[in-house]
């Protein structure tokens, strides 16, 4: 196995500790700490609590009592929508991936950049977007209302369903990541080989094609599930009150500590149950890819129905991913207030935007963003790129332990993750350097930092595992020790894959609410609250400017890490 | 160029043996062979001497110096790889120039080398391509630029042929053998082909499941193979088991178990062998050593099998207890049919007598 250098071989304690079957164990060890201070303590601190009170057990059957069945509808419908949202993404990122990877259509070149469009929208606007568009005092349904003369909205979106749309609208980008990074990958001739053994298209389909997917999406709906069972601006907005994140904030806001932490023990239990399936199932399929030097060839779309239809398609396409953006630019210029029963707002300024900059208190929450994003991003960085190397390329004990413990915290809603820090850093303790972390800028880092603890950890061990361990070892027998071989081959050929996930977890920081809106304290408020209390004072027009300026940011980050990656192979953005 | 001593060298991965209790020197400019089936620790000790894998037991040497806990990257080997292990993010020359930065070799000085390597290889003009735009055949020699340009003093080949179609496998070889005469290096090559081992290699070390099973030149090893395994492995024979009946000075008398008798000379048989009578022994016969017609050792058998493939015609023919593999050159245009009996001999020089 790789061992760092060893500068003089003459130095034979070193050499022997480091040829010794324990050194790898020393390596490793930073990160199961740091997994033990931020993920396991705080957990096991809300454990605790969940059991204390007059009989151990109290909670957990009040919990699971049929008289008051409001928790078990609030579990089922929890599941029951994170289901849902994962089949609906499969199939909207698949299908798109499809598309865009392997046909050529006029419209294709505009439709592949808005595509990734919702990955720029942070989850609560996003969902501010759709309510504006869809929902029951939407434009949409006022539009048609108007246009027909009827009394009353034909549709809008609200309940669950919309929870659904939206939840699909928004995370079927992590689909779309996945499996247009795997088709990329997918030998063309595969695909011929099935071919001209005689397998028909949909035989090529079931038998080739999704097997060699079935990887990357059964992670993707990994992710997906774990995100929408975390999922809580969705059903706050459309007021969905029977999910758990929902009965868990309520909870803690009636004042109720030891069910929150019940609640927030059974909502973990699933979701972790949940991972541990899923995780299971991954690796009993795992295909890598084995030809070299291969390039994916884009078919043209040829028949003449078929290129209208295509056309049509990528212009509804094209509409969708736009519209929620559209409408946050229309609203981020009205007037506050203004806008009450109209189809579209009257009243127009550019007010919101002056004071974005000019105002420092409206500035503030940006700046802190910022700043909290990106130390928070950072730790992901070195914690993602040394626990998939180990993952991949050490020997060691312990490998399905560390993965379960990286992935765990994003099992866990954010609710629940802040609920356990606000159990484990409420007073001093010695993971916290003897400080209260609770009611300081620190603490939202480094919920942030748990919440997207997999991100770059997943998608760097996913291109380290494409990496063919003899490069590696080639460099070294070039005489490149192990940190050259590291800088020069591993972090260039894994780079997209970093910067991928890297990407995922600053966006996911810059917009992050669900966990923000439990724990942050008031000197140094995100962005994402400061929307929150905007809409709450009916200032739409501001919460927008902020949504607005959130995408802006968000996509500058994008466009840079497009330019960074660009002519490194496969870029996965 | 450096000599290589494996001194008492196991390698155990948990319950497994990669590879038992090996002893070899491997001679400074020395091409020499790792030949074997599949799985028998070419692999594991060919990576011992690289560094990937330490052994748990025993020492490795270059000339007199222990290397057996030595970083690969201080080593000084040059490295060709089975699936090649070319730095895809790179064109052809920045993958050869790679062990040159790492010595820290002025810019001019890596042009000129780069220059001088890809030229031995016959890539001129392929300097400034992607790795994906080569052939295989033209990524297998850039894998062997990167490996020599670093002036190795062992140069390892894995394989480095197994992923070439017929011809280029044969132009590639004569490439890999022409260079290495070119430069001396001590050159170390794994392979499972026989005919490849014997093509190139000044000495052949042959292994079965960990062990060495024999250490020679080609034509020892061909010739005077030590045991079953060996003449078995090593181009066709068949393979008679009989018992010695009688030692007459020079020659020896066996006979199978059906009473057929066979005698062949002492100095023809694996140095291993005792020579007490009443001992089991393995006759070797090879079938191009089979002769139509009456003469010493003569034997009738019955046709079973013909082919004609144009240089000889091939029978096999069956005995009570054995059938014998038969290569005839074909000189006359005349072809036996299945089902006819035939008369062979088999010169007393051509036996050669092995033990298990
Ligand atoms: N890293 C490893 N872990 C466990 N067992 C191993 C490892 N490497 C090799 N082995 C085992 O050691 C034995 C020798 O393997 P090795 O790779 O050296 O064979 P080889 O002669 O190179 O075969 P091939 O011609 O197939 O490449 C095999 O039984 C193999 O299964
Ligand atoms: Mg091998």
């Amino acid at each position: 196995m790789e061992k760092p250098p060893v500068d003089s071989y003459q130095d034979n304690a070193w050499v022997r500790l480091t040829q010794s079957k324990w050194f790898v164990y020393i390596l490793i060890s930073p990160l199961f700490l740091v997994l033990f201070a931020y993920v396991v303590y705080p957990f096991y601190q809300t454990f605790i609590q969940s059991f204390t009170g007059d009989d151990a057990l109290s909670h957990y059957k009040k919990f699971f009592s049929l008289a008051s069945p409001a928790n078990l509808e609030a579990l089922w419908t929890s599941l029951y929508i994170s289901i849902i949202s994962v089949i609906c993404c499969a199939i909207v990122g698949v299908t798109m991936a499809f598309l865009l990877e392997r046909y050529d259509f006029p419209g294709r070149r505009l439709l592949a950049i808005l595509v990734l469009v919702p990955m720029a929208l942070p989850p609560l606007v996003g969902v501010l977007s759709f309510t504006f568009l869809y929902g029951d005092s939407g434009i949409f349904p006022r539009a048609l209302q108007h246009l027909f003369g009827l009394d009353q909205v034909p549709f809008s979106l609200n309940g669950i369903m919309g929870v659904i749309v939206v939840h699909t609208f928004t995370m079927y980008t992590y689909f779309y990541l996945t499996a247009s990074a795997a088709i990329k990958g997918l030998d063309p001739s595969l695909e011929e080989a099935a071919t001209s053994l005689g397998a028909g298209r949909i035989r090529v389909w079931t038998k080739v094609i999704l097997p060699m997917l079935t990887p990357s999406i059964v992670a993707s709906a990994l992710l997906v599930f774990m995100i929408s069972m975390a999922s809580y601006t969705a059903p706050l907005m459309f007021g969905v009150e029977r999910t758990m994140t929902m009965q868990i904030y309520l909870s803690r806001t009636n004042g109720n500590l030891e069910m929150a932490a019940t609640q927030s023990m059974i909502l973990s239990f699933v979701s972790i149950t949940f991972l541990i399936i899923m995780r299971w199932y991954q690796n009993r399929r795992n295909y890598q890819n084995l030809s070299k030097g291969i390039s994916v060839h884009r078919s043209e779309v040829s028949s003449k129905g078929m290129k209208i239809l295509a056309t049509i398609a990528s212009f509804v396409g094209t509409l969708i991913l736009i519209l929620p953006i559209l409408v946050l630019i229309l609203i981020s210029f009205s007037v506050d207030g203004a806008w009450k029963t109209q189809i579209l707002p009257t009243d127009y300024t550019i007010d919101h935007y002056i004071a974005l900059f000019t105002d420092e208190r409206t500035w503030r929450p940006i700046w802190n963003s910022i700043q909290m994003g990106v130390v928070a991003t950072l730790g992901n960085i070195l914690f993602g790129v040394a626990a998939a190397y180990a993952m991949v390329r050490l020997n060691f004990k312990g490998k399905t332990l560390l993965d379960i413990l990286i992935m765990v915290p994003w099992a866990l809603p954010g609710t629940v993750v802040a609920v356990n820090l606000i159990a484990a850093f409420s007073t001093e303790n010695i993971f916290a350097f003897n400080q209260v972390l609770i009611g300081t800028f620190w603490i939202l880092p480094l919920a942030y930092f748990i919440r997207h603890l997999p991100l770059v950890f997943r998608s760097t061990s996913a291109s380290l595992v494409q990496l063919d361990q003899s490069i590696e070892e080639a460099a070294r027998s070039l005489g490149a020790t192990w940190l050259y071989t590291f800088r020069r081959i591993v972090i260039p050929l894994t780079f997209t894959g970093i910067l991928a996930g890297t990407l995922l977890a600053l966006v996911q920081s810059l917009g992050e609410f669900v966990a923000s809106i439990l724990i942050y304290s008031s000197s140094t408020i995100p962005l994402s609250v400061a929307i929150f209390q905007k809409l709450y004072a009916f200032k739409f027009g501001t919460a927008c400017a902020y949504g607005v300026l959130q995408i802006c940011l968000i996509l500058i980050v994008l466009i840079i890490s497009e330019k960074l990656s660009k002519g490194s192979a496969g870029s996965a953005i | 160029m450096k000599s290589v001593k494996i001194e008492n060298v196991s390698k155990q991965f948990g319950q497994v043996h990669g590879v038992k209790d090996l002893n070899l020197t491997i001679k400074a400019g020395e091409f020499f062979t790792f030949l074997g089936p599949s799985g028998c620790g070419k692999t594991t000790t060919l990576r011992m001497i690289a560094g990937f894998y330490y052994p748990t037991e025993g020492k490795v040497l270059f000339d007199d110096r222990d290397v057996t806990l030595l970083q690969p990257n201080k080593r000084n080997i040059g490295m060709v790889f089975q699936n090649y292990a070319l730095f895809p993010h790179m064109t052809v020359d920045e993958n050869i120039a790679f062990g040159l930065q790492v010595r820290k070799l002025s810019k001019t000085e890596i042009t000129q080398k780069v220059d001088r390597i890809r030229g031995l290889v016959h890539l001129e003009q392929y300097g400034r391509r992607k790795i994906n735009e080569l052939s295989g055949g033209q990524q297998q020699r850039v894998a062997l630029a990167r490996a020599l340009v670093i002036e190795p003093d062992i140069l390892l080949l894995d394989e480095p042929l197994s992923n070439l179609d017929a011809k280029l496998r044969e132009e590639t070889r004569i490439e890999i053998k022409r260079i290495q005469t070119e430069l001396g290096v001590t050159t170390i090559y794994v392979t499972h082909d026989q005919m490849e081992a014997m093509a190139m290699s000044d000495r052949i070390m042959v292994m079965e499941q960990g062990i060495i099973k024999q250490i020679g030149t080609p034509q020892e090893i061909y010739n005077r193979p030590l045991n079953r395994f060996v003449a078995d492995f090593i181009g066709e024979t068949n393979l008679i088991e009989a018992t010695i009946e009688s030692i007459n000075g020079d020659d020896i008398q066996a006979k199978t178990v059906n009473g057929l008798n066979f005698i062949g000379r002492k100095q023809h048989s694996s140095p291993t062998l005792t020579h007490m009578i009443g001992d089991k022994v393995f006759i070797s016969i090879r079938p191009e050593s089979v002769n139509l017609g009456p003469g010493e050792n003569k034997l009738i058998g019955k046709i079973s099998f013909v082919e004609f493939t144009g240089i000889s015609v091939n029978y096999i023919v069956d005995f009570t207890e054995f059938s014998l593999k038969v290569m005839i050159i074909n000189t006359n245009g005349q072809l036996k049919q299945i089902g006819e009996d035939i008369t062979l001999h088999i010169a007393q020089d051509s036996l050669y007598f092995l033990g298990e």
